[in-house]
């Protein structure tokens, strides 16, 4: 059993959980993630790792409630316990070596684009970074994201924060306007790293982009997390989650995520109805 | 007075139009009477080739006798000391290529029904007596065990025996690797798989889940934490794809996600249980093993209308189990034989729609020594269906191997061993089963284990005696 040691609602759909997993603490790394299980009859769910603490022995993960198994995690409190909780799975960031880098994230992407800003930040990279949400009441990590940044950009759909418009446009000014990155990190929605690669590629930057599609064991046994790059067969989970981002053929791995979302729906519904039983009664 | 019948006790089974809708198991077992009728069909003979043909050599005429007498628990305690996992064995072990092959009874008939026996003893004793606690006296030494499938089971059952204290590593939830995963419970029920290692864990073998070797902790790292030996048995957890056209498209499983979503995710019981899993109508599974029927049947069982197995070579030739390949005619699945996929065929929006395939017929043997299936041209056809299985093999999974420097693989992936100690290329370290021989049989792996044990032990003593030496 895995205890919930900290828990904090970053927006009225993400939260942060801090979970007590002295051994996974002790080896994660940037760009790496673990995979839960809340219960016996659980789906194993990835989520990338935002966080660790080597001497509290914990690890910090950040999620967004989209489905039953996400909204039952977010259920739980400090004190609780959750069944499964293993990793670090994955191959780290290779973050080295990097002089300026530009660190886009989307969303809850940005959970998992701040430590690796930080990483490149302790590494003594000048960091840009640029975070982009639907509304003003999405926003997270600003002030985190704020500390390892050299410059932070914010961009909302809608406008109500920072700059209206997409995470894409800041880029394309800053390149424009003449900034130079050797590096740039798309965390996010498929769409948005698929955009932020397709502008890449147009100035030649290398681009990392962080896949997270659906996977069971994590460690490349089933191969349902497999992504074209280059036109050949990776697995997500070992070969991956990065991967460059110019290679990776983005409309299959869109097409293949939604692979389930009938049953994702179903069950969802399901659970919300038991939740309101339990409420009325 | 021996039982002449030339046929085996028939062994009740399920009725194969009920059971191609549940996953209850197939064969139910003999009763006590059946197996003393089936026992006393052994004619005890002397030389006792059935012995020879076990790769874990249980002394077969030797419980086979116990049984014949209605000494039900001894002979248990019998066959447990050559093979920790009897119940499974009884049912996963393919005997007709083993112990029962050599049977002197099958010279004329139908060979004595070993495995049937073998699973009744063990059935008999998990459902009649309460598991011994037979913990040896510990020798303070750690042994570390990478792996909970059959092969390290089964070496940490043995080095338990002799003292050691043994920590297993597992990387999913719940142990048993292979036994649990791949192996659907209509053949081998999980509650057993349970039981069975309830009975290691008596012997002292402790279970760490949730640990990925290679990744939470090197090999180096488990020496530095006081393990003295160390044993790989990761099986085979990679599987292979086919390299056509279409592979990606949604609908297109390989047999490992497949049987996991469904075995140990319990995709069945969707959505009591979160996990679910696809079956379309029509299934095409690709392939002709084990692995391969028992996607097929799965897929029977969770509603699939039409399904079939794809096989590119001719009955003959096929990998799987002759009870097998019986069992899934019987409920119903279609052979496509001497039939290759060239591609897969998809919807607009990446659904599948269709298999194109190309007839074949047999050329010249080749490196295996079967004849080689060579396309025959201009014989493409397509295959209706939403779903496709991809059940061609699997490989050594390589999460420890490539994060062990030291450790030698051949081209396939395959750790390279000492065939007679299991002797990695790292000193201290042993491994076996399909991390080393890629995708076999449970009791190969199971033989390897044990084998790794015996090695193991004599490798810690002569460690001890060395550095008493140097005192």
């Amino acid at each position: 059993m895995f205890k919930i040691v900290r828990k904090e609602v970053l927006n009225p759909s993400v939260k942060l959980m801090e979970i007590e997993a002295p051994y996974v603490a002790r080896k994660a790394q940037p760009g790496q993630f673990i995979i839960f299980r809340i219960n016996e009859e659980g789906e194993r769910v990835p989520l990338t790792i935002a966080d660790y603490d080597r001497d509290r022995g914990t690890v910090t993960i950040i999620f967004q409630e989209v489905g039953k198994t996400t909204k039952m995690l977010g259920s739980l409190n400090e004190g609780d316990e959750i069944l499964d909780f293993v990793g670090p799975l994955g191959v780290p960031s290779h973050l080295e070596g990097y002089r300026k880098a530009a660190v886009i994230g989307g969303g809850l992407g940005t959970a998992i684009a701040y430590p690796q800003a930080k990483k490149l930040h302790e590494l003594g990279a000048e960091v840009d970074s640029i975070i982009g949400f639907r509304n003003r009441e999405l926003v997270i990590l600003e002030k985190e994201m704020k500390a390892v940044s050299d410059n932070l950009y914010i961009t909302t759909d809608d406008g109500s924060y920072g700059q209206k418009g997409f995470v894409t446009e800041v880029l394309k000014d800053l390149l424009d306007q003449g900034k130079q990155y050797d590096l740039v990190i798309a965390i996010g929605p498929l769409v948005m790293m698929k955009a932020v690669s397709e502008l890449t590629k147009k100035y030649g930057i290398k681009t990392i982009v962080s896949m997270n599609p659906i996977m069971i064991d994590g460690t490349g046994m089933c191969g349902g997390c497999r992504v074209t790059v280059d036109g050949k067969i990776r697995f997500a989970c070992v070969d991956g989650p990065d991967f460059d981002g110019h290679l990776v053929d983005f409309d299959e791995a869109i097409r293949r995520q939604s692979m389930y979302r009938k049953e994702e729906r179903q069950a969802l519904e399901e659970y919300e109805c038991r939740l309101r039983g339990v409420q009325n009664a | 007075m021996p039982n002449m019948s030339l046929n085996k006790t028939k062994m009740p089974e399920q009725d194969p139009n009920v059971r191609n809708r549940n996953f209850f198991e197939v064969a139910l077992g003999y009763t006590e009477e059946m197996a003393i009728e089936e026992a006393k069909r052994c004619l005890q003979c002397k030389t006792k080739p059935c012995i020879e043909g076990c790769p874990v050599n249980i002394n077969i005429p030797g419980f086979i006798k116990l049984v014949a007498e209605g000494r039900f628990e001894e002979a248990y305690d019998l066959v447990r000391e050559s093979n920790a996992l009897p119940a499974i064995c009884g049912r996963v072990c393919p005997q007709e290529t083993q112990c029962e092959m050599f049977c002197v009874r099958a010279k004329k008939g139908e060979a004595v029904g070993i495995g049937r026996l073998e699973r009744f003893v063990a059935d008999w004793y998990l459902a009649n007596r309460k598991p011994k606690d037979e913990k040896a006296e510990s020798n303070g030494i750690k042994v570390a065990v990478i792996g909970s499938g059959p092969a390290g089971l089964t070496c940490a059952g043995e080095l338990a025996k002799m003292g050691y204290d043994v920590t297993v590593f597992e990387a999913f939830h719940v142990p048993g690797g292979v036994l649990m995963y791949g192996i659907p419970e209509f053949r081998l029920p999980k509650a057993l798989v349970q039981k069975e290692i309830d009975v290691l864990k008596r012997l002292g073998v402790e279970i760490k889940t949730n640990m990925v070797i290679g990744k939470v902790l090197s090999l180096d790292e488990l020496f530095e934490e006081g393990f003295e030996a160390i044993f790989i048995g990761t099986g085979a957890g990679l599987p292979n794809f086919l390299g056509i056209p279409g592979e990606n498209l949604n609908g297109v499983y390989s047999a490992n996600e497949f049987l996991t979503r469904i075995n140990l995710m319990k995709a069945y019981r969707f959505p009591e249980c979160d996990t679910p899993v696809k079956v379309g109508k029509n299934v095409a599974v690709v392939g002709g093993g084990n692995v391969a029927m028992d996607a097929a049947r799965s897929a029977k069982r969770l509603g699939a209308e039409n399904v079939y197995i794809v096989y590119r070579r001719s009955e003959a030739e096929m990998p799987a189990r002759v009870e097998e390949v019986h069992h899934a005619r019987e409920e119903g699945i279609i052979f496509r034989f001497l039939t290759n996929p060239v591609r897969i065929i998809g919807t607009e929006d990446g659904w599948v729609k269709g298999m194109e395939c190309i007839e074949m017929e047999l050329g010249e043997p080749d490196s295996s020594g079967r004849r080689r299936p060579v396309p025959k041209e201009g014989s493409n056809f397509i295959i209706d269906v939403d779903t496709v299985i991809v059940a061609i093999g699997q490989s050594p999974n390589p999460l420890v191997t490539s994060t062990t420097r030291d450790l030698e693989t051949n081209r396939w992936g395959g750790i390279v061993v000492d065939e007679k100690t299991g002797a990695t290329s790292k000193p201290g370290v042993f491994a076996g089963g399909d991390a080393v021989t890629g995708a076999a049989t449970v009791i190969l792996a199971m033989g390897a284990g044990k084998k790794a044990a015996k090695s193991i032990d004599r490798y810690l003593k002569s460690k001890r005696e060395q550095s008493q030496e140097q005192k």
